[in-house]
């Protein structure tokens, strides 16, 4: 048995893993809004920082 | 802040309401308010993201009192078990980053909220709560107040879940997958060297291709085989036959190559050619998930309204449940949701939006109240004539037209020329193979294989799909949403364009009084108002609208002149209120504005002048489109504004006025009957009919978020102007496609010099597919935006 065998196999077994992998994405519904997360995951950064702001000044009052 | 906008809702504010709170300024106390919930949770970078990102609460007291209700709760939800239930909500004014922020921030302001998310393109936030702590109706409640209304309307009521159908993206999936193997493993036969290490393996990979081909040759292309057995069925030769046979003949062909090892077959290329071809068919299904072009009365009537039990007291009910001798209550801005009679002593309403009268109308006592008709005023009461589904206006929905499949109406341009294209090459194929038969037996075999394959119109069927796909992108950005690349074929044929007159080509904006002159004392506006109260003129109506509360006084003498205006007397002046004529002033001799002139005490005062209410731009586009079109207008409304119109219109364009829906959509028929291909523009529920019998039906909204009737394309009304643009570029679009059908023939020819010869070889096929389809989308991609910069 030659190497080549083993390689093209494993070659094709990540490519189907990837195939699943999309379509299992696909079917959760991962590409129904293409918009939403993009905004969404820069907030959690700016979220803390006005609220420390805030924090502050109730101490201070 | 030095600026003159509100900070919350960026609207201009008026000097005298101005409310300063926190060093900011806002243009009413309800911006205020909003923004002092979000500084009291913490909120307040709400305003970080976005320049003025909000909306002025409106008031809703009374409105959501429905949502007491189990039933309608239950209907509405998307889920529900135990104390977590789920709600997805449309909320219109969805529009910038800030709203995704502050909406999915909404734990924050409401206990019992455990989680929200925003769908942006689709304008929706689904939240999750527990609804032992808050209810429905809190939520309702708070997104309302805080500028975030959601539009809940029948629609929603019936609806349940919808399916999305996703089995294109899967399909497109498979194949670039099975493409993408096949082109790896194929990739050292291409380079035929007789070398050792090749021959060894040679069986093995042809094997493994071969396998590799069937998911995308079984699963990928099965909408083909399906098409064109349909279309083989109803004998149309659609473009989706040549490519079926081209795909079955590859196929055939590579595996019989492999299986008496002839050759490595074609399945590179045929896996290539369905990859491509569905990535066409992704593209051009650009949909627009945040308007809806199937709407019907459902998505404008109310899901509930208040009845008045027999006790006198107030429970909402279900507009499904509403029976005959209910008696309703109707609250100012509320939607008449069935038949019925007028109970209270007078009310006003507007039916504009059914009818297209522009002028609210007034109904007392005892007369009949239609449904779809917007009640303006104070509270009435009325009592049910019918139920919902036999109410006049929803009858128009069991006409035919509105049971057809729009997709079954046209041929597309595709289908046209495969017409054409479908024999020419079975007979071609044929002649060469009869042609060979004499020369050399399996020559000939193989030449008829190899024409179908390079014939197979690939290029010809990616045409189509990525100049429409790229022309229906660049419209949307301009603010035309059609609903699918079909339109844009149909909008290049028009010929023959229809009009609605209220609130297509005028604009529905209200506040369109103006007064021009020295200032009125409040003294004189009392004797104004009080005159002017005694008049039923539609003018008179909208100067009385216009003017402040005052005081009532005693009318001393009035007399109403026909077509000139009043004269009257009170708190012992006399008042003129009329026409220059009346007041024998000099004639300006402007036609185009409508005034209205006021002498007090022979006093010349000056003038109320109402805005032509004609949108921007529509002496201009009539002027050009009349050079090409048939230009027509349906109004539904009365005669009144002929002599207006004619002077503003083209020579030519034909005036009808009074037309009942039914009449707009026969009319419609008519036109068809003549040959015509008639575009219609209305934005009512009264042009629903006229929308869905046309060729084109475009609907006009100044607001493209909330209700618009069914129709294969919705414009924003800023750019109304524009509409002869639009028509033009969908010309160009369509020469476009029909440069790249001569592009991709001549791809086919050279194919085809091949395949006769006998020297097609699966390397020059890998080559001249993926070569065509490029050229011929980067074609397209490249003319249609130099079309779009094209003005007229």
């Amino acid at each position: 048995m030659s190497v080549i065998y083993i390689l093209i196999t494993v070659s094709i077994v990540v490519a189907v893993v990837f195939l699943f992998a999309f379509i299992k994405a696909v079917k959760s519904g991962q590409y129904d809004d293409d918009y939403t997360p993009s905004v969404r995951m820069l907030f959690d950064d700016e979220l803390k920082p006005n609220k420390s702001i805030k924090t502050e000044k109730q101490k201070s009052i | 802040m030095d600026t003159n906008n509100c900070f919350h809702c960026g609207n201009e504010i008026v000097k005298k309401e101005e409310v300063i709170f926190d060093e900011k300024s806002f243009c009413c106390n309800g911006c205020k308010t909003v923004y002092e919930i979000f500084s009291q949770n913490d909120l307040s970078c709400y305003y970080d993201f976005e320049y003025a990102p909000g909306a002025t609460p409106q008031d809703i007291k009374g409105k959501y009192d429905f949502l007491d209700d189990e039933k309608i709760i239950a209907k509405l939800l998307e889920f529900q078990e135990d104390a977590t239930a789920i709600v997805s909500l449309y909320i219109p004014h969805i529009h910038c980053s800030s709203c995704i922020w502050i909406l999915e921030n909404l734990q924050k302001l409401q206990n019992g909220i455990s989680a929200s998310q925003v769908n942006f393109p689709e304008k929706k936030v689904r939240i999750t709560f527990n609804s032992t702590k808050t209810s429905l109706k809190d939520i309702v409640y708070l997104l309302s107040s805080i500028g975030y209304e959601p539009y809940i309307s029948l629609d929603n009521y019936e609806t349940g879940k919808k399916e999305i159908d996703r089995s294109l993206i899967y399909k497109a999936g498979v194949a670039f997958f099975c493409f993408g193997n096949i082109m790896l493993l194929s990739f050292p036969e291409y380079f035929e060297v007789n070398e050792f290490w090749i021959n060894q393996y040679r069986e093995f990979f042809r094997w493994l291709i071969f396998a590799l081909s069937l998911p995308s040759f079984i699963y990928s292309a099965s909408d083909y085989y399906v098409s064109a057995y349909k279309s083989i069925k109803s004998k149309i030769l659609n473009i989706d036959i040549p490519i079926a046979l081209g795909i079955l003949v590859m196929f055939v062909r590579s595996t019989v190559d492999i299986v008496f090892d002839y050759g490595q077959g074609f399945f590179d290329s045929l896996t290539g050619l369905i990859f491509f071809m569905l990535l066409g068919k992704l593209f051009q299904q650009k949909t627009y998930s945040f308007l809806s072009f199937e709407r019907d009365y459902k998505s404008y009537f109310p899901i509930a309204i208040t009845k008045l039990n027999s006790d006198g007291t107030e429970i909402p009910v279900q507009v499904y449940d509403i029976e005959k001798g209910d008696r309703l209550l109707i609250r100012n801005q509320e939607l008449i949701p069935v038949d019925g009679i007028l109970i209270s002593e007078k009310s006003s309403i507007d039916y504009s939006f059914v009818t297209g009268e522009a002028i609210p109308i007034e109904k007392k006592s005892g007369d009949k109240l239609f449904a779809g008709g917007r009640m303006i005023g104070s509270v009435i009461e009325m009592e049910v004539l019918f139920s919902v589904s036999q109410s006049y206006l929803t009858q128009l929905w069991s006409n035919d037209i509105f049971q057809k499949k729009i997709d079954q109406k046209h041929k597309t341009i595709t289908d046209k020329v495969s017409q054409y294209f479908t024999p020419i090459l079975l007979v071609f194929a044929l002649i060469v193979f009869v042609f060979w038969l004499f020369i050399d037996v399996s020559t000939a075999f193989n030449v008829l294989t190899a024409v179908l394959i390079v014939a197979c119109p690939c290029a010809l069927a990616l045409t189509a799909p990525f100049t429409l796909g790229n022309v229906l992108r660049i419209m949307g950005k301009q603010k035309l949403y059609l609903k699918n690349a079909t339109v844009i074929e149909q909008l290049a044929k028009v010929d023959t364009i229809v009009f609605d007159k209220t609130g297509t080509i005028t604009s529905n904006k209200k506040s369109n009084v103006e007064f021009e002159g020295d200032e009125l004392s409040i003294n004189e506006l009392v004797i104004l108002k009080n005159v002017i109260r005694g008049s039923n003129h539609p003018l008179s109506r909208k100067i009385y609208d216009f003017l402040p509360n005052v005081s009532k006084i005693e009318i001393q003498e009035f007399e109403e002149i026909t077509g000139k205006g009043i004269v009257a007397k009170a708190n012992d002046s006399k008042v003129m209120i009329g026409s220059t004529t009346l007041l024998d002033i000099p004639n300006e001799n402007n036609t185009k504005q409508t005034k209205v002139h006021i002498k007090i005490n022979n006093d010349y005062k000056g003038y109320f002048v109402f805005d032509n209410q004609y949108r921007k731009g529509i002496e201009e586009l009539f002027e050009r489109l009349n050079k090409k079109y048939e230009l027509k207008i349906l109004s539904g409304d009365n005669e009144g504004e002929k002599e207006n119109l004619k002077t503003i219109l083209p020579k030519g364009t034909e005036l009808i006025f009074n037309q009942k829906p039914e009449q707009k959509l026969e009319y419609i028929e008519q036109l068809q009957k003549q040959g015509k291909n008639v575009m219609m523009i209305g934005d009512g529920l009264n042009d629903a009919g006229a929308l869905a019998q046309s060729n084109v039906g475009i609907s006009i909204s100044e607001n493209v978020n909330v209700f618009s009737p069914a129709c294969d394309g919705i414009i924003d009304a800023s750019q109304f102007s524009k509409i002869g643009y639009f028509l033009n570029y969908s010309k160009n679009a369509m020469r476009t496609i029909y440069m790249s059908f001569g592009l991709s023939l001549l791809y086919n020819i050279i194919g085809l010099s091949f395949a006769i010869s006998g020297n097609l070889s699966p390397l020059v096929a890998a080559i001249i597919m993926p070569l065509s389809s490029i050229t011929v989308v980067s074609f397209v991609t490249v003319m249609s935006n130099f079309y779009a910069r094209k003005r007229y």
